[in-house]
């Protein structure tokens, strides 16, 4: 038994599950770290989870390609986000309290467009998803092609936005001011930049990638949309993001590490066979985040402005 | 007197501010030209502030005009309202809380805002040849490539300073630059401001000590009730005619007579608190203060002063060595323990600290003696009696407050001090720890402070005062111990010491080798 508990990870297909339920976790995690680098929590990530999976598939149903139900998926997260900053940003409301809300009313949104859209249906109706990738030469590897015989160009995107915003952070005027905005906001002002700007900006950009989280389940990783299938995802990503130190690197890692759990405790599962319950192995992942959280939190170096409200000319 | 033929680079006619009733500032003139140094003198609510935020785009003035020289020499006016324009025109602050980003390096907050947010990469090469051009021309060496929060609080001005010359700043602000720094630092800095007004740099210096103001100011500007009350060249001024200007009375001279020691009611032996790998903490620190007087202790904060505040005030309990506070030998942490002890607690951040803000002046009164049976009967409060109390107290301290049932919030700096300084000295404790005790405050309140902290001395309570600003120790202490890195000299007698060798050790020498 434990022999084949550890050939589980010779398997491409384990490999390829990781990746694939990494995937939205990655987007998740970097849109929350995005905004958090810039001094907003945003506990909206949940609903806007749901209402990129929902608005996403639902423009793809209609007709529009892959590509453009993607780009909707984006446009609704950035919606929400302009909300979320609007309120939390210029108006300084709670974060907390603004983002539960805009967690409620980004899923009910999403759930009532579905009904009103589809009324009377018994069974999910399906869309032509995103197509597994079929790579030239990468695809003929050993070990490494399959597994990327089961991504889909939607994760590629994934990896990109990880590059691209460790890029800008690290190497940008507007990485840094981004950085700068969430440790000291007066620094920012001083330097006559605008910090509602930079803060709003940031919301929106990062509401899009969480966005898009939800909009790679129902066009990739699956081909419906159903109520429930966001299930806590959101969440996990705020978790990762502390664990990441909001940085995207790390992210990808926290993300990928997830995901490994979570596709190690399926096929946990099979080998033993129904001996030890299947809600114990559902819990690992969860245990994992927060032994991990207790280990890296402690120590975390939080954004030192994060759910500060800023007023100009205020000291 | 001859005309001044240096340009005017910077001009303020009229300028008028009103908050609802409250005129802030009130028809201000103010010319500054280039390569002067003037000081801006005036007491809290003065104005101060509020006509450096006009001049900086915070606020916008209800009447009167700005005007600046541009890059030709010629005086335009400076359109209000916008931080943006300020900044462009070329005038820079410095403010007594640093704009910096913690988390970036020096160069990367120097450069913050001057490229533009939609290019792709960082020019760096071009930043780097005038940055260095500048840190020549003004000796301002700093690391740039390690994170600010890593910097000491002297490196991170110098980044502040660096950040305005890199934009190219005709006019500088210095909003209280010397309040957080050693002597030496200090000197340093005086220095450097010279250097910059030899160049041509305007330099506006806002400060409390009027020694500095005097020895490195060529004109002194004073506001008084947001109105100018004088504009006149530093020569022939004192330390007590600007005093006098800025309070509109004369401050009767502080005096201390000699102190009376009694017996030890404060004894460390080789006290050690906080983790080792901590920053604020102590090491092995011996310190006596004895019945009816103040020993002071000096050092840059975060050195080891607030491990020993709160070892005091029994937040912290000690990690070894014996430590005997007010008679009790204290082993572990025990705040109330402290208080029935004796001992009074003047704690660094009032507002965070020192005052419950959502609460009265009477129920702050009590805070700490809320138990005892003046103030409770069964377990209710005894609110009739505990307000008639605050009023006396009120009146006794001068705290000007609508009355004993004012939300303590809604009180200035000083007079939320006067609150804590009643419930402490109140009780007549045998020892008084004053942490900080007049950070913050204007002249009048720290003349009060100084006096009741004097007046509790001679009463017979040790006092330990804790402060980093070396004027006030030198002014109150009987003693003064010097605490750096976690390290407490030995206690020195205030009498005949040098307040060279102070800065000294406060930067890490030795006692032998700062002599």
């Amino acid at each position: 038994m434990l022999w084949s508990a550890l050939d589980i990870l010779t398997q491409a297909n384990f490999w390829a599950a990781t990746i694939r339920i990494a995937t939205p976790l990655i987007f998740g995690v970097l849109g929350a770290l995005l905004c958090e680098r810039a001094g907003v929590l945003n506990l909206g990530i949940e609903g806007i989870f749901v209402a990129g999976a929902m608005s996403g598939w639902l423009a793809v149903y209609l007709g529009l390609p892959l590509w453009g139900g993607v780009l909707v998926a984006a446009a609704t997260g950035a919606l929400f986000g302009l909300l979320h900053g609007i309120l939390t940003v210029p108006l300084g409301l709670s974060q907390h309290v603004t983002g539960i809300g805009v967690t409620l009313l980004a899923t009910s949104v999403a759930y009532f467009g579905y009904r009103v859209a589809f009324p009377n249906v018994a069974t999910p109706p399906r869309i032509e998803a995103f197509p597994p990738l079929d790579l030239p030469v990468l695809g003929d590897l050993p070990f490494i092609g399959p597994i990327l015989a089961q991504q889909t160009a939607f994760t590629v995107l994934a990896f990109a936005c990880v590059g691209a915003l460790a890029l800008i952070l690290a190497r940008t005027p507007l990485g840094l001011a981004l950085r700068a905005v969430g440790d000291n906001p007066e620094a920012v002002e001083a330097q006559g930049l605008s910090v509602v700007g930079l803060r709003l900006g940031a919301v929106m950009a990062g509401s899009a990638l969480m966005a898009l989280g939800g909009a790679f389940l129902t066009l990739s990783a699956f081909n419906a949309f159903y109520f429930g299938m966001i299930n806590g995802r959101g969440w996990v990503c705020i978790a990762l993001t502390v664990f990441a130190s909001w940085r995207p690197g790390k992210a990808l890692l926290g993300a990928l590490l997830f995901g490994a759990l979570d596709a190690y405790q399926l096929r946990l599962q099979t080998i033993t066979g129904g001996a030890v319950p299947s809600q114990i192995f559902l819990m690992l992942p969860y245990v994992f985040s927060i032994a991990a959280l207790v280990l890296v939190a402690r120590r975390a170096d939080y954004p030192r402005a994060l759910m500060k409200p800023y007023f100009k000319g205020q000291r | 007197m001859h005309p001044d033929p240096r340009p005017l680079v910077l001009s303020l006619a009229g300028i008028t501010k009103r908050f609802g009733p409250l005129t802030a500032n009130d028809h201000i003139d103010l010319d500054v030209r280039a390569g002067e140094i003037v000081a801006l003198l005036g007491e809290n609510g003065a104005g101060k502030t509020t006509l450096m935020s006009i001049l900086f785009g915070h606020y916008v003035a209800d009447e009167g005009v700005v005007h600046i020289a541009g890059a030709d020499g010629q005086l335009a006016p400076l359109p209000g309202g916008s931080a943006e324009a300020a900044l462009a025109a070329g005038i820079g602050m410095v403010h007594q809380h640093f704009a910096l980003a913690e988390n970036l390096t020096g160069f990367e907050n120097i450069v913050l805002g001057t490229q533009s947010l939609w290019s792709l990469g960082l020019r760096r090469g071009a930043a780097r040849a005038k940055l260095e051009r500048l840190i020549t021309e003004s000796g301002l060496a700093t690391d740039l490539d390690v994170p600010v929060a890593r910097l000491s609080v002297g490196e991170q001005q110098r980044i502040e300073i660096l950040k305005a010359l890199y934009r190219d700043v005709r006019v500088l602000i210095l909003d209280e630059p010397t309040a957080v720094l050693t002597p030496q630092e200090a000197d340093s800095l005086a220095a450097t401001v010279r250097t910059l007004a030899r160049k041509g740099l305007a330099v506006i210096f806002i400060s409390h000590k009027l020694h500095e103001v005097l020895a490195l100011c060529e004109r002194v500007v004073v506001l008084r009730g947001g109105a100018k009350v004088a504009d006149q060249p530093t020569l022939g001024a004192s330390r007590a005619s600007l005093a006098e200007l800025m309070v509109g009375r004369p401050i009767p001279a502080r005096e201390r007579p000699p102190a009376n020691p009694g017996a030890p009611v404060l004894d460390l032996r080789g006290v050690s608190v906080g983790a080792p790998g901590q920053r604020d903490r102590l090491e092995g620190a011996d310190l006596e203060v004895r019945a009816g007087e103040i020993v002071g202790i000096a050092g840059v904060s975060g050195n080891g002063q607030g491990a020993l505040a709160q070892l005091v005030a029994g937040l912290a309990s000690p990690r070894a060595g014996e430590a005997l506070i007010a008679g009790v030998r204290a082993s572990r942490a025990d705040p109330a323990g402290r208080i029935a002890a004796g001992i009074g607690r003047i704690p660094e951040d009032r507002h965070r600290d020192g005052t419950i803000g959502a609460l009265s002046v009477a129920e702050n009164y009590v805070l700490e003696t809320i138990a005892a049976p003046e103030n409770q009967r069964a377990g209710l409060v005894r609110r009739s009696d505990i307000r008639r109390r605050a009023a006396r107290a009120i009146a006794d301290y001068d705290v000007r407050c609508p009355g004993p049932d004012a939300a303590v919030r809604a009180l200035s700096g000083g007079n939320m001090q006067k609150v804590v300084l009643a419930r402490v000295l109140e009780r007549a404790p045998r020892l008084v720890l004053a942490h900080q005790p007049t950070r913050g405050l204007d002249i009048g309140a720290t003349t009060d402070v100084h006096r009741r902290l004097i007046a509790a001395r001679d009463r017979g309570a040790a006092v330990l005062l804790i402060s980093e600003d070396l004027d006030e120790l030198f002014a109150l202490s009987d003693r003064i111990a010097v605490v750096h890195a976690g390290h407490l000299s030995a206690a020195m007698d205030t009498a005949g010491l040098d307040i060279r060798k102070v800065g000294l050790m406060m930067a890490g020498h030795a006692a032998e080798e700062a002599a």
